[in-house]
């Protein structure tokens, strides 16, 4: 793109300047910092001097740091290149931040996924930059001949102390480098940090302010055709044959050709219509007419399906977890609850919609510039599937205009390299909305069979958790075992920190041919709900209040104890609301993290209400941008929200009945309640940096059942179906 | 057939079919990416640009539509060195997460100011509504163009005053 382009005239000025660099980088087996190899530069804006694949200083004093986690909304632009740049002791407008694009030398983890960017990187990256100041006050010392306990950096200078002299980081580069790397450089103290801990402006926000950020869609090659494909609207259907007669004459319209898109095991072939721009190949794909074979899969709905889901509940399952005695203690109790909830099928639904330029060169090159959070996965796969080398593939990772998840799959991403390899031209395929609404993969819908007893003296003495779901790993795996547990989809259920004597949780697989993904929180996003709306069903049987339910089921110390207590402060729980209101409480602790939230209603008629505030707690060990977890709990809880009372995803003869935003709605700004986010950072004193949690996911397991459970509290309406319309509660 | 437009005060000419948008007029003729394509049917604002001051969904306006004449503005348009009032609030409060839909939510709470200099919440949620934003921005969004109506207003009184110290 326009940004790596050098001028003719930049050209010529640095033509003559070619250096060798000398590259160090972090090693991620063993995690620590060695020298890898030393390479020339042509061509470059000045000579650079890489101290990791992740720092690079110019003699003139630019410095680059690289970002290997895709911003994709999520603060990764900022909050990644901070690490390094706290103890490389620079100042967030020294250095330009680079995102990677799954190249080798930045190691195996280049993507954004299971909250798990700033976990992942935290201590390494601290390390590599850490490395790099010690190298460059080392330099400095020897350069001055003076002891290096005489020099410390600052600002992307190494200063003497005694004399006060310095030297620019740029300055300092080139020996820098030719030094040995520590193995194990000193870290700072937490007290020092000027940017960790802090509420940073973040980097990318000028560009999405203006316009200037580039996203995957805005990617522009000369002699650049676009792509649009029909794809079956039924999933699991064969392409019988299709006329592209009427297609040919659209103006603008080049070519019209198969192509096939791969997800996991899933696999469809389209038909793609090239044209010169968007707009005719939109309208030659209207012009097509195309003969699907079904291959019977048009008789699935969603209506049949919950009607399998309910009937599979009968089976016994798979144990997930077994503690106690969980059919002898609910035999004998005198208070038992059951209780059957169910949640739909949902689509990730980012604002740009899934798109891929590709450009298969005469020279069995290839270069591609998407949206993407999982540059690695995208370099393990495409040069092995195309049967090219890494070498031959350059990935361009642009802005994500959202991901969710959804970026975590490369269907469409395979889909327009196949485009790529038939055109021998740069191609930019764009799905449009509907595509995006219509093709999956989707969330998969989990129905839950649920079992408590309430002992005398009021407390949960057994608990039962069935989940009856189809699975992401049949999709992903084409090696699935279907009798086995698939723990994925039953996260969280058996490891809340409630203390209840006997506990039993089961899976029941349920076979689907349509496409499932991971969503944001994964299955947590639906699980939380049942779970935690028959918590409070259980409190209510036992005549307790439901915060008051939870602590007594958490003597010991925990996280979840600490962010329920937070959340009573916060939401002041024990004042009574005035008549006509309600709230509900409701946490989760899952594998991205904890958060927990309480939501006030207010009670519009008998069966309607009024989202008035979420007060959210959300339990970190370490926070980098406070500000940032803050944005990503609020955008949690509108996405929990839109996923609570938005219709979702349904069948009716194998297709999908949504298309577009009327009819697969999402929150809009004048129904967005409230949100006051609380962040709770005790745990970094369990161990710094060991007991880090992920911020993306957390914020939004706990909304639907908060929301469900203040619903009750207003309305003595119990909600066990995701969505619920809260305008028309049943 | 071909077009003369005036987009951000400068004259393009632009060959294209009659129907076509403006958005695709904008990012793929013009080569302004600013403004972005969401739903194409003029229902997530994603696309939201000015025709003569007014915010239009670029999607749903075919450039046989646009008089020579009518003045367009995209999100490119409405500074030059990221210095709009509504720019600035936005990054004050960090508005934007993925980015993608804040173009859009600009152009429209420019739009939105000028017609309302001091909105309400209300009349934030009313003119607002046609933006969507998935990784849900909104909170921050009512903040920012409070924000901005407030230095708006800031600035209003500075120059009366200097108007009256004349």
């Amino acid at each position: 793109m326009s940004n790596n382009s050098v001028n003719r005239r930049d050209f010529l000025r640095y033509a003559g300047l070619s250096g060798t660099a000398f590259v160090l980088g972090i090693n991620h087996s063993s995690a620590h910092v060695e020298t890898l190899h030393a390479e020339k530069t042509l061509h470059a804006t000045s000579v650079p001097f890489n101290f990791t694949p992740y720092i690079i200083i110019e003699n003139t004093g630019k410095i680059t740091l690289f970002n290997s986690k895709p911003e994709i909304g999520q603060g990764t632009f900022q909050s990644i290149p901070a690490l390094i740049a706290e103890e490389l002791e620079l100042s967030p407008e020294q250095y330009s931040v680079k995102q990677t694009g799954g190249e080798s030398k930045f190691g195996p983890a280049q993507f954004s996924g299971g909250s798990f960017s700033v976990r992942s990187s935290y201590n390494d990256l601290r390390k590599a930059g850490a490395s790099a100041r010690e190298m460059l006050i080392t330099a400095a010392s020897k350069q001055w001949n003076v002891a290096v306990s005489e020099c410390y950096a600052k600002e992307a200078k190494v200063y003497h102390k005694p004399s006060g002299k310095s030297l620019t980081y740029g300055e300092l580069a080139e020996t820098a480098s030719t030094l040995e790397v520590p193995k194990n450089p000193t870290l700072k103290d937490a007290k020092d940090f000027n940017i960790l801990g802090k509420s940073v402006k973040r980097q990318d926000v000028p560009l999405k302010v203006s316009g200037k950020a580039v996203f995957g869609i805005d990617a522009e090659l000369p002699n650049m055709v676009y792509a649009s494909v029909e794809h079956c609207p039924v999933f699991g259907a064969k392409l019988k044959d299709f006329d592209k007669t009427a297609a040919m004459k659209v103006a603008g319209v080049e070519q019209v050709l198969e192509v096939e898109r791969v997800f996991g095991v899933y696999k469809a072939t389209g038909v793609a219509v090239i044209a010169k721009n968007y707009w005719a190949a939109l309208k030659g794909r209207k012009a097509l007419k195309v003969n699907w074979d079904f291959q019977g899969n048009d008789n699935f709905s969603s209506q049949a399906y919950t009607q399998t889901l309910h009937e599979l509940a009968k089976k016994e399952g798979v144990i997930d977890s077994n503690v106690g005695d969980f059919e002898k203690s609910f035999g004998e109790s005198t208070k038992k609850v059951e209780a059957f909830y169910e949640t739909p099928f949902v689509s990730h639904s980012p604002m740009e919609a899934m798109n891929c330029t590709a450009h298969w060169k005469e020279n069995n090159t290839l270069e591609i510039w998407t949206s993407t959070q999982v540059p690695s996965d995208v370099m393990r796969d495409i040069p092995t599937r195309f049967g090219l080398k890494a070498d031959d593939v350059t990935l361009h990772t642009a802005f994500s205009g959202g991901g969710f998840g959804r970026r975590l799959a490369i269907d469409f991403i395979i889909e327009a390299v196949n485009l790529a390899k038939a055109l021998k031209k740069p191609v930019k395929m764009v799905w449009t909305r509907e595509d995006d609404t219509q093709l999956g993969p989707f969330r998969p819908p989990t129905f839950s069979a649920l079992k408590g007893a309430i002992a005398e003296d009021g407390k949960l003495v057994a608990l039962q958790h069935k989940v009856i779901s189809p699975t992401i790993m049949s999709f992903l795996n084409p090696n699935n075992d279907k009798t086995k547990l698939d723990g994925s989809m039953t996260e969280g259920i058996s490891h809340q920190a409630y203390e209840i004597p006997n506990m039993k949780n089961l899976f029941v697989y349920a076979d689907i041919h349509i496409p499932m993904f991971w969503w944001r929180s994964v299955t947590s996003s639906t699980l939380a709900f049942s779970h935690e709306c028959f918590i409070d069903e259980l409190a209510h049987a036992a005549g307790k209040d439901p915060m008051a339910f939870r602590l007594a089921m958490l003597t010991k110390d925990s996280d979840t104890k600490r962010v329920l207590n937070k959340l009573k402060e916060v939401s002041n729980w024990d004042t009574p609301l005035p008549k006509g209101k309600g709230r509900g409480v409701a946490q989760w602790e899952f594998f991205a993290g904890l958060g927990g939230h309480v939501v006030e209603v207010t009670k519009l008629s008998n069966n309607a209400v009024k989202i008035d505030k979420v007060y959210a707690v959300i339990d970190l060990g370490t926070v980098v941008n406070p500000d940032t977890v803050k944005a990503q709990v609020e955008g949690g809880i509108v996405m929990g929200i839109t996923a609570a009372i938005k219709n979702g995803i349904t069948f009716a003869e194998g297709k999908v009945e949504q298309s577009n935003f009327h009819d697969n709605p999402v929150l809009r700004i004048s129904e967005v309640p409230q949100i006051e986010v609380h962040i709770l950072a005790e745990a970094a004193t369990a161990g710094g940096g060991k007991n880090i949690k992920g911020v993306g996911e957390p914020g939004l397991p706990p909304v639907a059942p908060a929301l469900a459970n203040a619903i009750f509290a207003a309305t003595g309406i119990r909600v066990r179906k995701m969505p619920f319309d809260i305008e028309k509660l049943s | 057939m071909k077009y003369s437009l005036n987009i951000n005060n400068q004259k393009v000419q632009v060959e294209a079919e009659p129907d076509t948008p403006m958005l695709w007029v904008i990012r793929d003729y013009v080569g302004l990416k600013g403004t972005k394509f969401g739903c194409g049917m003029g229902l997530c604002g994603a696309c939201t640009i000015h025709l003569d001051g007014q915010a239009i969904r670029s999607c749903q306006t075919p450039i046989s539509s646009v008089k020579a004449t009518s003045k367009i503005a995209t999100i490119e348009g409405i500074s030059t060195n990221i210095d709009h009032v509504v720019q600035k609030a936005w990054i004050e409060e960090q508005v934007p997460q993925c980015g993608y839909c804040q173009s859009g939510q600009i152009m429209s709470a420019v739009a939105l100011l000028k017609s309302n200099p001091n909105p309400s919440d209300e009349d934030i949620d009313n003119y607002m509504s046609g933006n969507i934003c998935r990784c849900g921005t909104y909170v921050r969004i009512r903040k920012a163009i409070h924000l901005a109506a407030n230095e708006l207003k800031l600035e209003k009184s500075k120059s009366k005053t200097v108007k009256a110290t004349r």
